[in-house]
Order: structure tokens, then sequence, then C-alpha cells
């Protein structure tokens, strides 16, 4: 018992061999991933409107699918993030739609060029941040209700200010600002491949995407964002930063609202003050559907991503189908159930001792 | 022979009026194993967290290397190499055990944007530091959550040694364990000692403290029953030392009272 080290490394040899140590096969290990539930699903979902509709799987319905996947997903990255750490935030959704108001405001109305206004609207997204992630760790309130507080009061802001400003609940003719070609060719435009015309958000989604990934499993902050998540006391008594990393998630994810936000007014040309109310529940679905727990401490980057390309190909596969797009509810409302029980297993058995 | 690295002379506490801790003297010396030994209530707690540097002590005085010393808070007695493994462990049960190792004490490569996790470094030294405790993690990989309770005690013991610990102070490590997980700590506590440690076991069995411990500091509702060293006592006075002695004969008098006649 005293001499153990190299048990692993000689697994031939049968005295060293330990006994309790099952082999792991390819199958078992796959299991321990959070994405892996969100990839079946997204194999099983591609495999069948790929075989129930001609137009599906072809470059045209791919560069569609992806759209929208995109701009979710760009979202659901970073808000997985955040239920990593333990937090959600409900304001996120609305937040898009706010960054747009403040970018198609300070350039129509006010004449600012369109980069220093996408500036401004990202800043005003890290106070937004700021202020939901320091009101949840200074008082110690859930996250549910404090960002269902910034929620409403961004919705509010967006359609009162709306109001007062432009008269109507809408801001349009950005397209028009100075700056707004260049913002467009980085922000918006498309590019062909082939037969397929493609977003520029998609490279965007997956440059997140890549991001994310790397910061979670491969820095000290994505080491503290999983110990924020699972165990908070734990992490504050080995010297973690606790408060920091939260506050740090929730500016990540109001600032990456802000980037949406900037994204979709340069491509719709115009902002409704009503916009993204809802989205926010997409983003979590997506992310739980990628594998992250509702309870924190657990989830992926790369599954959340996966998760908001089920959205994509479930959107455009229902079009194709010629089906009634209500049922994209239903399919949703299952999709989360099953993938909310299969987390729950997956934890069950991370957290079962031996 | 060195002296002790930690020493505690006439020790005293009290919260309001209450005395929790009156007169209590050991000696710590590396490489040895300090019990500290006492029923529910007999200030094994409060003496903890004098050393942890938790609390501080109002009589008498704790020297560190024969300094006299008041620790100002457990990050202090943390930098004087003085580490506590408390019952609830401080892990994260959801990520793996070499996560959990480095949590808030990260290795790291590379500079600027290009600084990062060094994760084959924080694997293979988890597992050499566990495997010198004497301890088989089987998966660096595997959840803390997966671990057995004696195993998880070892990952916080092994963290607490591999980041500079000189004084190791365990607080009831054994007592939420079954009798071979009991036998597992049992065993990487003769490993820290052998490995040049200076081991505080709090515990209120004696049947755990007595083969492993050097010394034997005996705590009754808050004061020294006595500080012996292995030689000059044995087990079954160090069981009726703590028990309270005189208490503990009445009682089996009075339980044998009470048996039912055998059937005839």
């Amino acid at each position: 018992m005293a001499t153990v080290t190299t048990r692993r490394d000689q697994p031939d040899n049968p005295e060293a061999y330990d006994e309790r140590l099952g082999r792991v096969g390819l199958g078992r290990r796959l299991l321990a991933r959070p994405e892996l539930g969100a990839a079946v699903g997204a194999v099983a979902v591609f495999a069948f409107f790929a075989g129930y509709t001609d137009q599906f799987a072809t470059a045209r319905g791919i560069g569609n699918m992806l759209d929208p996947a995109a701009t979710l997903g760009i979202m659901a990255v970073v808000v997985a993030l955040l239920m990593i750490g333990g937090e959600f935030d409900l304001s996120a959704g609305v937040m898009t739609a706010s960054s747009g108001l403040v970018i198609a405001m300070l350039t129509t109305e006010a004449g600012l060029n369109v980069w220093p206004a996408i500036l401004l609207a990202l800043v005003f997204g890290a106070l937004v941040g700021l202020a939901n992630g320091l009101l949840v760790v200074r008082t110690g309130l859930p996250s549910f209700i404090v960002t269902l507080g910034t929620f409403l009061v961004l919705q509010g802001l967006n359609l009162g200010v709306t109001k007062v400003v432009t008269e109507t609940v809408q801001v349009g003719g950005v397209h028009r600002t100075e700056g707004y070609d260049s913002a467009f060719a980085v922000f918006a435009r498309t590019f062909s491949v082939g037969d397929g015309d493609y977003r520029i958000t998609i490279l965007w989604w997956l440059g997140v995407t890549a991001l994310a990934t790397w910061v979670l499993l491969r820095t000290r902050a994505g080491n503290w964002v999983f110990s924020v998540g699972g165990n908070p006391a734990a992490a504050r008594s080995v010297g973690v930063p606790v408060a920091r990393t939260k506050v740090l998630l929730f500016v990540t994810v109001s600032v990456t609202a802000a980037l949406v936000g900037a994204m979709l007014v340069l491509r719709l040309r115009s902002v409704q003050a009503n916009q993204g109310i809802g989205d926010e529940f997409q983003f979590i679905i997506a992310a739980v559907i990628g594998g992250c727990l509702l309870t924190g401490g657990y989830g992926s980057a790369v599954g959340a991503a996966i998760g908001a390309l089920i959205f994509g190909m479930a959107k455009q596969g229902i079009v194709f189908a010629g089906w009634d797009s209500d049922w994209f509810q239903l399919f949703l409302g299952v999709l989360l159930l099953l993938a909310a029980m299969l987390n729950h297993y997956v934890r069950r058995r991370a957290e079962a001792r031996r | 022979m060195t002296g002790p690295y930690l020493e505690v002379r006439d020790l005293g506490k009290r919260y309001g009026n209450i005395i929790a801790l009156a007169g209590v003297s050991t000696r710590v010396y590396p490489g040895t194993v300090t019990c500290v030994l006492g029923d529910n209530g007999a200030g094994k707690s409060t003496l903890i967290k004098i050393l942890a540097g938790v609390h501080q002590h109002d009589e008498g005085e704790l020297l560190v290397d024969g300094a006299p010393t008041r620790f100002a808070s457990p990050r202090d007695a943390l930098d004087r190499g003085i580490a506590t493994v408390y019952q609830d462990l401080a892990l994260v049960p959801l990520m793996s055990v070499w996560r959990n190792f480095f949590l808030g004490n990260e290795p790291t490569r590379g500079f600027g944007p290009w600084r990062r996790f060094d994760v084959r470094f924080a694997r293979e030294t988890t597992r050499a530091e566990l495997a010198a405790m004497g301890i088989d993690i089987r998966d660096p990989d595997q959840p803390v959550g997966q671990l057995s309770g004696g195993e998880r005690q070892s990952v916080a013991t092994a963290r607490a040694v591999y980041f500079g610990a000189r004084v190791l102070i365990l607080d009831e490590p054994t007592s939420a364990l079954g009798v071979k997980q009991a036998g597992v700590v049992l065993r990487y506590i003769v490993q820290a000692r052998d490995r040049g440690l200076a081991v505080v076991f709090i515990t209120h069995n004696p049947h755990h403290a007595y083969p492993v411990g050097d010394r034997f500091l005996i705590l009754n509702r808050g004061r020294s029953l006595g500080d012996f060293a292995k030689a000059e006592v044995s087990r079954d006075e160090l069981t009726r030392l703590m028990a309270g002695g005189a208490e503990l004969d009445a009682l089996s008098h009075e339980l044998e009272l009470l048996r039912p006649p055998p059937p005839s």
C-alpha cells in the first residue's frame, strides 16, 4: 500500500494493477464530458432534418441554420461561463437591444461616427455588468432576482428613452451614418464559400467559443470560475477572489451582449425598443442543453455553442419542413427537459462517493 | 535535538464570562505527532482555533520557534507554516483532484496573454504528492466528489503539506470515517510525521490516537488533565482520563445493574 506511485503505468503487471480501477472505455470517458449530450443531440437533429427535407443539408441550408446559431451561440457561450460560476443573468437579452439603441441614437440623433458609438455601447454594457455583479456579491441576493430587476430597468429605459427621443418605438437609419460601412464589414457582412453565403458572425461565434474554452480549461481564471460555482466557501478559504471572479463574469456577459447588439443593429439597420425580450432564456436553454448545471460548478463553452447550433438547426429545419413555427417551442421544451435530466444524472454520478 | 516548533504555556481563552480554555500547556516538535484528546466541549476546538489564528488567546503564551507570537489571522498562521485541515475540507466536489489540489495557487507558464495554467505539471505533481503520502488516487482527473472520505482528507492534507506547512493541524480527521478509512488517515499521519512535519491530531478516540501519538494532551471542560509522553501513559489510562475517569467507572457499574437477568 505504501509504494503505489506507478500502478497505472504498468497495467500488465498484475500485482501493481489497482483492482478498483475499472478499465475506462472510450464510451465512459466521453460520457464524463459535459458536451456529450448536446453533441449527440446535434447529430440526431441534423440527421433527422437532412433526411426529411431536401434543402436542409445544402450549402444554403447550412448558411441559413448557422446564422441564428451564431448570434445565439456567442451569448450562450458567455452565459455558460456565468452559469458555471454559479449565477444567472436575465438582463442579457434586453441588453442586446439597449446596446443597439445606444448605437442607433448616438449615430442618427447625436451624429457620432459608428465606431465610437460601438465603443460607448460596450462601456455601457460593462457598467450594467458591473452593477449586476456588485449588487449580487454585495447583497448576497440570488442573481435571478437582481438581474430580473436590471432586466425590467433596461426594458423600461429602452422603451421610455426611445419614445422621448424619437416619438416612436424604433430607431432606424443607422446605415446612413458615418463609419457604417467599415463597421458592417467587421461585424455583419456575409461572405461566400462555394455555393453558400455565411455571416461573419459565424467566425465571431467560433472565436468566442475557442477563447472561452481556453480560458475555462487552461487558465487560473478558469479554475476559479469552476470553484466559485462549485463551492464558493471552499474557494474563498484557499484564497480564490470569489467576488472579483463573479463580478468579472457579469461584466463579460453584459459586454458581449453589447457586442451582439452592435452586430444586430448593423445588420438590421434599425432597432426596435422591445427587441431582445425573452432571448435571455434562449441563452440559458442553449447553455443547459450544452451541459451546464443550473446549480453551477459544471459545464462547457463548446457544449453551449453546440446547444446554440441545435437551436439554429431546429429553427431552420422546421421552416424547410413546412411546419408551423409554433412547433419550435414544443421541440425546445422537450429538448430542455431531456438535457436537464441528463445533466442531473451526470452530476449525481460525479458527486457519488465510491 | 532541536527545540519545539510550537509551544503553548498556560494558554487561556474566555468568551465573555465563559472560560473556554485555561492553563493548557504543551510542546509540538518536528517529526512527532501530538494528540489532543477530549470529549465534546473539552476545549479542543478553542485550542485549534487559537493555533490556526482564527481566535487570539487571552492568557498565557503561544510560542513559534521560541518567540512569543499572536496570529492576526488564519493567513498569518499559514504564512508561519501552520496549516489546519478542517472537517469540511475546503474542496470542490465537482472539480477534478488536480484542479482542487492547486486551487488558489495555480502554477502557470508563459507570459502576458499567453500565461496559462500549467496543467501537465499540476496533474503530475498531484499524483506524486499523494503517492508520497501513501495514497493512490487512481485517476487525478476524477472529481473529488467520487473520492471516499479518507481520500478527500488525504487530498486536503497533501495540499497543505505541498504548500509549505511545518505544522499540520488535523481537526477530527477520523471522526466521520469507517474503520478502514480511519486506517488510511492514520497511515498518512505517520507518513507526514516521517517527512519531518509536526502533526497536531485532534480526536476524541483514544484508539485512533494511541498508535500514532508521541505526546498526548488531554482536555476536559476547558482544562488540561495532563500532557504525557507515550511512555508515561497506557491506552486504558488515556481512555479513562478522557472520559473523566471515575465517571466512566460509575457509568459501567450503572449499566451493569441495568442488564436483564440471563434467560434460563
